[in-house]
């Protein structure tokens, strides 16, 4: 079960490279949905066997010893359930587009999902960073042959900066592997077996690093405006959905439960950055005029939350995390898809120069208004939950982070209101009048993102109930002395 | 033993072949007789009988023990590959290929005497063999000043460093009054080491630094490799830094290990600055054979890392790193011979929209190219993996970071002809890629993701 649905997607890659130009998005599609559909079938087995139906176990290299050791628990469950789920979404908003070359740009994203379930599966510190680096390579030829004008520096910095954290990282792991007394890379030996803290404080930082590029957390983030405006609109949904998420998982995988110690060291430091960076950043998406770049910056604010609230050390944060992952990921999407609707049939991405598109169609400005407002965190949408819950663990931390970083609400008001009113509210101009309605592709892609957003917003149960026992453990582990 | 009579046979076949007229049948006879060199070489595995010519003894001048076996195999692959390519490389020069390639197959007869030698004076043999054949193939297009160039410079170099290791080696028989490796190890052990056979452990360094060009001893390797004909490049890579490693390790791990206390700062400050200086003047180099120059350069410093563990047994790491490095330098420079030829330049320009002209040719490079820059999941990232690891169990912490550092720069340079090939606009010019060419570089993009899923088959070889 595991090894399948790992492998699904590889295989698919493979299958949508031999099937043609025209054929691509279809079979990229289908196959998509039949890796839903049996994410949701796992969820199934996940429900009555627990995580033990999910473990998978292979020797891989004897010295210095790497194994295969995939797993399945709540946390990894709920990413690879989000994966899963906006796949399908992102290859549907590739329809009715022209693409140079569609089979390679769809199996592209077909690899980078095989990498990122990779990445939530892995249980073993090498194949976890092995998949870690596997998915910067589709998303970066992603950017390379379908992106904007400025696309080559932007990719390469891009590149070279998360490489960059990355290499860090390597380090990191070969140095835990020897300063573990089993010499391992399996996690439950890192947890079980914590590092001398007179080591763990510099060790921190070479984790941190590279989870803090990826994020991105202020003030590593300056890759990430321009590589979201310059991707195409389903890289830079791959990227803002789903590869984020690869850090602030890896942040409650890797860092708090095997860093104890150097996360009391350096938290404080790092909780601050977070909290620095939502004000910096909701205050440079309220002066952005280029709407790409005002959602790029919303996304650091919101990203920004959800590491301070891994920061802050506690359930209710840890919680807020999580959930706020798997809300944001599915709302980022839904604001880029509407960002590309409107590029697409106006060709313009400056805000002032757009208005009165609600006029004309009424469909969109609906479903645009409800990922709008799930994005400024309105109650009843999944963004109010997790942000709560965020806010809430950053206050039992710390009161006045609390307040700091509670500005993000204020202020994605601010920006996003004011967007939404620029751009779909007054009168129509010669850039928008001829804009039509949604078709049937982007209607459900749209749809769906809206379903869920409500959903999720009133029901967020299930969730809790799969994360709980995992956030549990890695809890224990993080602040246990 | 074996092994190294044949080949000089193979060699002597290939001068005579001329003669006979057989210039046609030349190449596959050369894969062939190779193929069964390969297997006779690996006959030996295991087997610790002194080597001996007849009945008379030779395991004082050579040993063909495992380490000496798993190179030497690394080695005939890699001449194997070149080998499958120079048939049409050399077509135009019909009335010199047997020359050429009895010369390149003497290259490889001074490789496994470098891989084997259980004394100095093998030492010297074996890199005379290779430097003197390499000195003539660099400069073998004869109206082409760049290739005499690089001929003459790689020979006044080349002289130099030889002067250099044979009085060193003149100091260290001085000193210990033997030539064998064991017995100069016996002579440091005993601890009463006169101050000339440090002054000899230091001049040999020198030559052997040259040899694998380390900085400060660099200097010939971009001009050689440019000027030199584009195979012979490859050939000099790949093969000849193989060699030259699996020589200076051999020479730590069997012999001068016991001076390693002495020759350790000067070791960790070359590697460092090989690394350092092989990636930092990378960046701003615009032929792709000097990239490759300062690349080689680069990853000489990765394995001298290796070379610094040598003390605790890191020669399957090196191993396995060079394999790696010389794989995916052949299937890049196999596609690259073909691109330099239908652009006639060797510059990065030449890559511009290959990947509109051919797309698979252009997912090969990117494959080679980002293996050498270490990313995973090619065998490349395994390889610094293996070192990285190897070098830090033996305690070189900080180098270690250092040289991941300087392995980010280097993405920069190797990036840069993916970029080319992406995002550039084609130019008219065809790009013919004949089969022979194609089939080596698909052989070694396999070989370079096959690494990576079942890596234990080469690092299990020198446990």
């Amino acid at each position: 079960m595991t090894l399948l649905l790992l492998l699904l997607p590889l295989v698919a890659a493979l299958a949508v490279l031999l099937s043609g130009n025209k054929m691509a998005s279809r079979v990229a599609l289908l196959f998509t949905v039949a890796e839903f559909g049996l994410t949701v079938y796992a969820y199934t087995i996940f429900k009555q066997q627990g995580p033990e139906a999910f473990v998978f176990f292979h020797d891989w290299i004897s010295s210095p010893k790497i194994s295969i050791n995939l797993g399945v628990d709540g946390l990894s469950f709920v990413m690879i359930g989000l994966t899963n789920f906006l796949l399908p979404l992102i290859v549907l908003s590739g329809f009715n587009r022209e693409y140079s070359n569609a089979k390679t740009y769809f199996s592209l994203m077909l690899l980078m999902q095989f990498a990122l379930i990779g990445v939530f599966m892995a249980y073993d510190g090498l194949l976890y960073y092995i998949f870690w680096e596997l998915a910067l390579l589709p998303i970066y030829f992603i950017a390379l042959g379908w992106g904007g004008k400025n696309r080559v520096p932007v990719t390469l910095k891009f590149f070279i900066y998360t490489l960059a954290g990355s290499l860090l990282m390597l380090f990191g792991f070969i140095m835990l592997y020897y300063y573990n007394p089993n010499a391992s890379f399996n996690i439950t030996d890192l947890y079980n077996n914590p590092v001398c803290s007179c080591n763990q404080g510099w060790l921190f930082w070479m984790f941190f690093l590279a989870f803090a590029i990826k994020i991105p957390i202020v003030p590593f983030h300056t890759w990430q405006a321009d590589t979201y405006s310059e991707a195409p609109t389903q890289g830079t949904m791959l990227l803002s959905g789903i590869m984020l998420k690869m850090g602030t998982y890896s942040l409650i995988r890797w860092l708090l439960p095997i860093l104890p110690a150097g996360i009391a060291e350096w938290g404080p430091l790092a909780i601050t950055l977070c909290v620095i960076g939502i004000v910096y950043a909701s205050i440079i998406a309220i002066m952005q005029n280029d709407i790409k770049k005002l959602f790029a910056y919303s996304s650091v604010a919101h990203v920004g939350l959800i590491a301070a609230g891994i920061f802050a050390l506690n359930i209710e944060g840890l919680q807020g995390s999580v959930v706020q992952m798997i809300a944001h990921g599915v709302n980022v999407v839904g604001l880029f898809f509407c960002a590309d609707i409107i590029i697409n049939r106006t060709q313009t991405a400056n805000i002032s120069s757009l208005g009165g598109i609600r006029n004309i169609a009424p469909r969109f400005n609906t479903l645009f208004m409800i990922v709008v407002i799930a994005s400024v965190a309105l109650p009843l949408t999944n963004g109010f939950i997790g942000e709560f819950l965020l806010l809430f663990g950053v206050f039992k931390y710390n009161t006045w982070l609390s307040v700091f970083a509670g500005l993000t609400i204020i202020l994605g008001a601010v920006y996003m209101l004011r967007m939404f009113q620029n751009t779909m509210l007054g009168n129509t101009n010669e850039n928008t009048q001829h804009f039509t309605d949604l078709n049937w592709s982007e209607t459900l892609v749209l749809g769906i993102i809206a379903f869920t957003i409500v959903v999720m917003g009133l029901y967020p149960k299930p969730i809790f109930e799969l994360v709980q026992p995992s956030l549990d453990i890695i809890l224990n582990k993080a602040i246990a002395k | 033993m074996t092994t190294l009579i044949y080949t000089t046979c193979l060699g002597l076949f290939c001068m005579l072949a001329e003669v006979l007229n057989l210039r046609k049948l030349l190449v596959p006879a050369i894969i062939i007789g190779l193929t069964a060199i390969f297997a006779v070489n690996l006959q030996h595995w295991g087997i610790t009988t002194p080597a001996t010519i007849g009945s008379v003894s030779v395991s004082h001048m050579i040993k063909m023990d495992n380490f000496a076996i798993a190179f030497s195999g690394l080695a005939i692959i890699i001449s194997i590959l070149i080998f499958v390519l120079s048939a049409n490389y050399y077509k135009d020069e019909q009335n010199q290929i047997s020359d050429y390639l009895s010369i390149m197959v003497f290259v490889l007869c001074g490789a496994l005497v470098m891989f084997s030698y259980n004394n100095m004076a093998m030492l010297f043999l074996g890199i005379e063999i290779l430097s003197i054949s390499l000195y003539i193939m660099a400069g073998s297009r004869r109206f082409d000043t760049r290739s005499n160039e690089s001929g003459m410079k790689y020979f006044l170099m080349g002289a130099f460093a030889s002067g250099f290791l044979l009085f060193g080696i003149a100091l260290i028989y001085g000193a210990s009054g033997t030539f064998e490796l064991e017995g100069i190890s016996k002579y440091i052990a005993a601890g009463e080491v006169v101050p000339m056979f440090y002054l000899g452990v230091t001049l040999l360094l020198f030559a052997m630094l040259f040899k694998v060009s380390a900085v400060p001893f660099h200097f010939w390797s971009p001009d050689v490799y440019e000027g030199a004909p584009a195979l012979i490049t490859a050939f000099m890579s790949t093969l000849v830094k193989v060699a030259a490693f699996a020589a200076l390790y051999r020479l730590f791990s069997h012999c001068l290990g016991g001076t390693m206390y002495y020759v350790e700062p000067l070791l960790i400050i070359v590697t460092g600055a090989t690394i350092m200086v092989g990636n930092v003047i990378a960046l701003s180099q615009i032929n792709v054979k000097r990239i490759l120059a300062y690349s080689g350069i680069a990853h000489a410093g990765y394995m001298l890392l290796g070379v610094l563990s040598s003390q605790g047994n890191a020669a399957s790491s090196v191993f396995f790193y060079a394999g790696a490095y010389a794989i995916a330098t052949i299937g890049l420079f196999a596609l690259a011979i073909m691109t330099f030829k239908s652009n006639h330049s060797e510059n990065v320009e030449a890559f511009n929209g290959l990947a509109k002209k051919n797309p698979f040719a252009a997912a090969l490079i990117s494959i080679f190219m980002l293996s050498l820059a270490g990313i995973p999941p090619f065998a490349g990232f395994l390889g610094k993996y293996y070192i990285f690891s190897e070098a830090i169990r033996n305690g070189y912490v900080t180098l270690t970071l250092f040289a991941v550092v300087n392995s980010i720069i280097a993405v920069y340079y190797y990036l840069k002809v993916v970029i080319a090939m992406y995002s550039q606009p084609a130019n008219d010019k065809p790009l013919v890629i004949h089969p022979t060419y194609m089939v080596v570089a698909i052989i070694c993009a396999l070989t370079t993701i096959g690494l990576t899923i079942v890596p234990d088959m080469l690092m299990q070889i020198l446990k």
